[in-house]
């Protein structure tokens, strides 16, 4: 096994026209902190990205920041936050999570598996942000899309295609991102006692005012203990967070106090605390655990996610909580994943995704890691990937159509 | 004009149109097709109207499965098809084709459900960008995106083009708003992405499909994202000498940590021509006008009010005035909204363009296009969403001198490579379609080129849909798909082979 760490978009384009050239797949990783996600491939090399590293280009008053694709995301979010700045859509770290070190990640890693955070529901996700990419793709071609500008329909977004494309249609050398203020401060309401279902109603109403939530999830009993070190103990919790200028922040808490009586008294989280506890809830601390147990990470309409995790508790053992309003849940299985039980469940309320982020790799490998697709999208995606990455080099059989 | 070189047409198709009316009659019965040449002079340009030429025939379905239907028929019989909307592109995106069928999506004109729960609308595409935010506006929500044409053209039309609007800073282009859509591709097969929930399932084919201009799949059904309108909102209407000042006031303001919901710049010349139009009461002695505004909860506009202001002072403003009622917003909008049609009243004719660029290189695109309209010896006027750099300088010309037309065209495409120049963009958010075509390699190179081409292939590998747009040349897929591997100069010779 050969590994390349390529320090320049040059040594990237000839280590992957090496392997055309031999028909030999590649790994691609940048820190690996990700490598676990996926279906388990078989590759003889590797491409090792955090050699070609740096930001090349930041601009605070153009609102805009490009890096070489493996530059450490820790690097970047430092850069950004000694100018008050930050990458809105609040990547998540999966480091703890996948039982390795916090605060690792590339910015390039980043696209590849379209990070979000809690803000997703306000703010987006990486490819709500990306705006430029240079890649070499799996035929052993430089191209580029987007630029740095904001606005910009010129041509095809490949930009947004190769976001959380799992390195499976090309490799970026080169990145730009869309970056945006960051809140003067933040506060958090808190709610206790409810069960999902008004949960989900109280969050609904939250955002569906003009109270400019940016986060709102719930954390019910089992879970809500394994916060801010064990500070939410005692019932479940649900969270709803608030940022901006000082005098907004105020005020919509106040106005979000008021539309929320009839789900009983909250109380305040101060900036410290908040800032914490998001943190966690975007990292799934509470199963970064140290097990492999199976962890999955469900996308659904808000509304229904609560309906989904009843109806799938009464055919298996799970662990819950809820970010995005309910739409986002995450489960920490007992025993087995009961992929099809759940997907199953998913379906039958309106639909969504499941992706198996953590699970033994015996597991995964007999496991649909992503969710199947039918026929159709199934058959389009493999086309895509066969335009981009035709002999099959680039991190082959990790998304199972690609 | 002469117009644009367009592919040539397919004889074979042209000599069985009587055939091909007959079977889209069979498809879409009832008064969905249309073949008589004075009823169809109706479709024959969108809002590019330079550009005119006569479909094959019209066809007006109403059901996704008429839509697989007439798609499948046309794969299979090579006929080539032009999706259209409510034909508002600025850049020939739905211009027909004299031997390819025009698909109208305007019969798909329901909201089909509104969840506020899930803060979503699902909608048929022909439903007007306006028309979702009339369908939960009683609750208070509103659909965000909102381009200048928002009042005809069409939501299917906005996922096409991934239109934006004065509000993209704040609050994104269609691409940020679009939560899932239903679309047909050429084989007749129908595709679901996304939905309620958020982020794809698999490969971001939603966001390959937002912006990709009519030639991937035809959308069905948009499911968006709508939100809870600003509490309140307020603008500053502030003048400066220069637009260097303006632009240093503009950055200042992002500086700050501010995002203003609207952030738009006019000079000297869009000033005057506004204010004799609609008398704003526009300062007519600033070279540079900002309007900003700021949006959201009332406690938070005032702060904001009073720390743009003084950003605007310390930058060299000579005005500034806060709006203090809605009325009095509306007000100072009201030149900017009619900077187009007061250009018109000024000049027989006028050109619009598109650039994006970096916002610290206003000063000097505003030079080199004066530069330019010197060369030409032709008029510019220049509006600009200042937040996001989307510039539209409006070029006055008359199209009854012979040549000025041309010469116009000419001006124009300097101004882009000059946006491109600076590090900018053809096009912000009027589209390539035939307008820009040929402008593509300015930005592009062949390999960038022929990598969005492949993902054309992956769509509608017998370039059906839409052919002509966006791309100055489409290259067979076959040929696309050759592999060049040189295997004489392997860049490792010292790995092992196996």
């Amino acid at each position: 096994m050969t590994v390349f760490t390529p320090s320049s978009a040059r040594d990237v384009l000839d280590a992957i026209q090496w392997a055309v050239s031999e028909e030999t797949p590649l790994e691609v990783i940048g820190h690996g902190s990700k490598r676990g996600i996926g279906q388990p491939t078989q590759t003889g090399h590797a491409l090792d990205l955090s050699k070609l590293a740096g930001i090349t280009l930041y601009e605070p008053e153009e609102l805009v920041l490009s890096a070489r694709a493996g530059t450490p995301l820790a690097e970047i979010e430092a850069a950004l936050a000694a100018r008050n700045q930050e990458l809105a859509f609040e990547p998540m770290n999966y480091g703890p999570l996948l039982g390795g070190a916090a605060g690792r990640g590339t910015i390039g890693g980043l696209l590849s598996a379209n990070l979000a955070g809690p803000r997703r529901i306000r703010a987006g996700a990486a490819r709500d942000h990306v705006l430029g990419v240079h890649a070499v793709s799996g035929r052993g071609e430089t191209f580029k899309s987007g630029g740095r500008v904001v606005k910009n329909v010129t041509g095809y977004d490949l930009s947004k295609g190769l976001a959380g494309s799992w390195g499976t249609l090309a490799v970026t050398t080169d990145v730009t991102f869309k970056v945006l203020p960051a809140a003067e401060t933040e506060t958090s309401l808190v709610l206790t006692g409810l069960d999902d279902g008004q949960a989900s109603a109280a969050m609904a109403g939250a955002m569906g005012s003009s109270g400019e939530v940016s986060g709102a999830a719930h954390l019910p009993e089992g879970v809500a203990g394994r916060f801010i070190d064990g500070a939410l103990k005692g019932g479940a919790r649900t969270v709803l967070r608030v940022e901006g200028f000082g005098p907004s922040v105020a005020y919509r808490i106040d106005l979000l106090n008021r539309l929320l009586k009839p789900f009983g008294t909250a109380e305040t989280l101060d900036e410290p605390a908040s800032r914490r506890l998001w943190r966690e809830i975007r990292d799934c601390h509470p199963f970064a655990d140290g097990s492999s147990a199976p962890v999955w990470r469900v996308s659904m309409a808000p509304s229904e996610g609560h309906l989904m995790v009843d109806a799938f508790r009464r055919a298996a053992g799970a662990n819950a909580y809820y970010d995005w309003q309910g739409g986002l849940i995450w489960l920490r299985m007992e025993a087995d994943p009961e992929a099809e039980t759940l997907r199953g469940a998913i379906a039958h309320f309106g639909g969504g995704h499941a992706t198996l982020v953590r699970a033994p790799l015996a597991v995964r490998a007999a496991t649909p890691v992503f969710q199947p697709q039918p026929a159709p999208l199934a058959a389009l995606s493999a086309r895509l990937k066969e335009q981009f990455d035709p002999k099959g080099i680039l991190n082959p059989g990790r998304m199972a159509f690609a | 004009m002469s117009g644009p070189i367009m592919p040539k047409a397919n004889a074979a198709t042209l000599k069985k149109r009587a055939d091909i009316v007959a079977d889209m009659r069979i498809i879409v019965p009832g008064e969905g097709v249309v073949d008589a040449e004075n009823a169809m002079r109706a479709f024959e340009s969108d809002g590019l109207t330079a550009y005119r030429q006569l479909p094959l025939v019209v066809v007006l379905p109403e059901t996704t499965a008429q839509v697989a239907r007439i798609l499948k028929y046309c794969h299979q019989r090579d006929i080539r098809v032009v999706p259209r909307g409510s034909g508002t592109s600025l850049s020939g995106g739905a211009l027909p084709l004299e031997d390819a069928v025009l698909l109208v999506m305007s019969r798909f004109n329901r909201v089909l459900d509104i969840d506020y729960a899930n803060r979503a609308v699902v909608a048929q595409p022909g439903v007007t960008n306006l028309g979702i935010t009339h369908a939960v506006e009683q609750e208070g929500f509103y659909y965000a995106p909102d381009p200048s044409s928002q009042i005809a053209c069409s939501i299917g039309g906005n996922v096409a083009e991934n239109s934006g609007g004065v509000h993209c800073l704040k609050y994104g282009l269609t691409a940020n708003n679009v939560l899932g859509i239903e679309m047909v591709l050429m084989n007749g097969d129908v595709i679901r992405l996304g939905g309620k929930h958020l982020d794809a399932e698999g490969y971001d084919l939603l966001g390959l499909m937002t912006g990709s201009e009519g030639l991937l799949g035809v959308v069905t059904e948009v499911t968006v994202r709508i939100l809870q309108k600003p509490e309140t909102a307020r603008a500053l209407l502030i003048g400066f000498p220069s637009s260097e000042e303006a632009g240093h006031c503009v950055a200042e303001i992002i500086g700050a940590g501010i995002i203003p919901g609207g952030m738009e710049m006019m000079d000297g010349p869009a000033i005057r021509a506004a204010e004799d139009f609609v008398h704003a009461g526009y300062p007519l002695d600033v070279e540079a006008l900002l309007i900003v505004e700021l949006d959201g909860p009332g406690a938070e506009v005032d702060h904001l009010i009073g720390r743009v202001e003084a950003i605007a002072r310390s930058n060299g403003a000579t005005t500034s005035r806060a709006s203090t009622s809605d009325e009095e917003r509306a007000v100072f909008w009201a030149g900017r909204k009619a900077a187009f049609p007061a250009v018109g009243r000024i000049s027989p004719d006028y050109y619009c363009m598109d650039g994006t660029i970096p916002r610290k290189e206003l000063p000097r695109v505003l030079a080199g296009m004066r530069a330019l309209s010197e060369k030409y010896g032709l008029r510019v006027a220049n509006v600009f969403h200042a937040g996001d750099g989307n510039l539209h300088p409006l070029i006055l010309y008359d199209a009854n001198r012979p040549g000025e037309l041309e010469n116009a065209e000419a001006f124009g495409a300097d101004i882009l490579r000059l946006c491109v120049e600076v590090g900018g963009v053809l096009t912000g958010e009027h589209g390539v379609g035939v307008e820009k075509r040929d402008l593509m390699p300015e930005m592009f190179t062949e390999d960038d080129l022929n990598q969005q081409i492949r993902v054309k292939c992956a769509f509608d590998p017998n370039h059906l849909l839409n052919p002509g747009k966006v791309f100055p040349q489409l290259h067979r897929c076959a040929e696309l798909g050759r592999m060049h591997i040189h295997r004489g100069q392997v860049p490792f010779p010292e790995l092992e082979r196996f």
